[in-house]
């Protein structure tokens, strides 16, 4: 589950030809983890199937990183199971709490009580492979 | 010195709590999950319990409560337990400095010293609602000042609803009030044989047997029941174990999916337990000098002719080599090879163990290490532990009908990019 690529940061560009004093001035490795995964143990992946986020940048074939550890906040993007299925929607607190989906052809779901919520988690990155 | 404080943490019903976390349609539904060849019940959910699904019971013989409730059937997908286990226990480590990961769902923690700067039932409903929340798995808490009153904390925690999951078992008089109300093979370390043994001497009850003088227990069993005595009494007498006891045998076996009645399968079968064994012994860090190959028929098929047998054989010197191995075992199952019968289980196993460099080869000897053998073998792990590849030896096979059969087996949503689940 862990993304392992690791891009050396050089912190001065390097000619090509003979070995360059530069190498002592590698600073770090860039890891795409650090960047996207705060909570790595409450950390799930999930893929998008659906244009009901479109609006939200958020398109079928997405993968979405999904923290657990966070309390979901008023316009947060969360997935949530809603009649025994997942489904990704932007959340909504105020004035009702709604399931809102970022797409015209969608209808919203509205949550009558709190125990209907079911969070999953929040949406923290989306993963968006272009080739 | 300050006194021992340890919890006990616990995921309730583990394996189905599992396969609950990725399937919302399986909220309030009974689960259960099955052995290796989907054999036997070896996980419930609650609503499974309720319905009388008992532990370890043959599938076949509640296939009818399975159709009439609708009951969700798992094999075991032990990728996913893996994952999510780690996911709690590195959860905990977070959370407390000392754990000891005591099972793939249970651990204990050392809290000796942290109750002087923390709140411990406090910390105890974290611990909770953090793996509830995180990882999506409950929890039970037990709280205790040994090993043996965590777990039976732990216990009523379990028992009791009414708990809200967490028991706290720090004075006398909770610790005995709890004992007097649970049965002496609840209590951790107590097996069948023992509590039978100790009801014929009218201990039943935890308190009863903490009552009892320690020395006339190790009198009539052993200094670990006594042991058991004292931890009741809120003495501990183990601690926290942060390096696991080297192991003295590795045993690599299963039953098969389709009997075996081909010797060339066994065979193949034989080769993969044995490059298992060698690949665990590597990890360990140790050499083996003896291999023992079992085969044997189904104890359950009636009419059937039976046949079990286990031949072992020495290496010249202690080694990890697959090669050695293999070789010996082939050598021994030809030995133990019979004709004519329907093979249900086979196995091998590792014994006889050295450190590297113990081991003085004879100036005499014929038998060599084969060289650059400790290479081949690293070269060997790396690349099967990579992901990327597999290396094998030809020996094993590539078809394999002896595998093990998981027919309803659910995706590795966690370990696998092409198996995570997808949300609308």
């Amino acid at each position: 589950m862990r993304i392992q690529t690791q891009y050396p940061l050089f912190s001065s560009s390097v000619a090509a030809g003979f070995p360059s004093p530069a190498h002592d001035y590698v600073e770090q490795s860039l890891d795409l983890n650090e960047l996207c995964i705060k909570h790595p143990t409450a950390t799930f992946f999930v893929k998008v199937q659906g244009d009901s986020m479109v609006d939200a940048g958020i398109s079928s074939g997405d993968i979405l990183v999904v923290d657990r550890s966070l309390q979901a906040a008023h316009g947060d993007i969360v997935v949530a199971a809603v009649d025994g299925e997942f489904t990704v929607k932007q959340l909504q607190l105020r004035p009702v709490v709604q399931l809102i989906p970022r797409n015209p052809a969608f209808r919203a779901i509205t949550i009558h009580h709190d125990s209907e919520l079911n969070l999953f988690g929040v949406v923290t990155c989306v993963v968006k492979k272009l080739k | 010195m300050t006194a021992s404080l340890f919890a006990l943490v616990d995921c309730n019903n583990f394996y189905a709590s599992c396969e609950r976390l990725f399937r919302p349609d399986l909220q309030g539904k009974p689960i259960v999950v099955l052995s290796n060849n989907d054999g036997c019940v070896v996980a419930r959910s609650l609503e499974a319990k309720q319905l009388g699904i008992k532990m370890a019971v043959p599938v076949y013989q509640v296939m009818d409560l399975i159709r009439a409730h609708n009951i969700a059937v798992f094999s075991s997908n032990y990728a996913l337990y893996a994952d999510i286990s780690n996911r709690v226990m590195s959860t905990l480590e977070q959370m407390v400095p000392r754990v000891e990961v005591y099972s793939i769902d249970e651990a204990f923690l050392d809290l000796s010293r942290l109750d002087k700067c923390q709140d411990i039932a406090e910390l105890a409903t974290e611990i909770r609602q953090r793996i509830q929340q995180w990882i999506g798995i409950s929890v039970c808490v037990g709280i205790g000042p040994s090993k043996t009153l965590a777990k039976l904390a732990n216990y009523a925690a379990k028992k009791y609803p009414m708990t809200q999951g967490v028991v706290d078992l720090r004075t006398t008089e909770r610790q005995r009030r709890l004992m007097a109300l649970t049965p002496i093979d609840e209590v951790w370390g107590i097996g069948r044989k023992i509590a039978q043994r100790l009801k014929l001497m009218g201990i039943h009850t935890a308190l009863q047997l903490a009552d009892t003088p320690p020395k006339l227990i190790r009198d009539s069993f052993s200094v670990i029941v006594e042991r058991t005595v004292h931890e009741l009494n809120g003495i501990a007498c183990n601690d926290i174990q942060q390096v696991v006891a080297t192991k003295q045998q590795i045993v690599s076996s299963r039953s098969f999916g389709e009997r075996i009645t081909q010797f060339t399968a066994m065979q193949q079968a034989i080769n993969d337990y044995t490059c298992r064994a060698c690949e665990k012994l590597r990890a360990e860090g140790q050499l083996a000098r003896t291999l023992s190959v079992f085969i044997r028929t189904s104890y359950f098929t009636e009419h059937q002719p039976k046949y079990s047998q286990v031949l072992t054989g020495n290496l010249a010197y202690p080694s990890d080599d697959t090669r050695d191995f293999i070789a010996l075992a082939q050598r021994l199952l030809s030995r133990l090879w019979r004709d004519g019968y329907a093979y249900a289980k086979a196995g091998v196993m590792l014994g006889d163990f050295y450190a590297p460099g113990v081991f003085q080869l004879g100036l005499f000897d014929e038998v060599k290490p084969q060289p650059k053998s400790k290479e081949l073998m690293k070269l060997l792990d790396s690349v099967n532990h990579s992901g990327k590849a597999k290396i094998q030896f030809a020996g094993q096979g590539l078809n394999a009908d002896w595998c093990m059969k998981r027919g309803q087996l659910s995706p590795r949503y966690t370990t696998q990019w092409t198996h995570i689940p997808t949300v609308k």
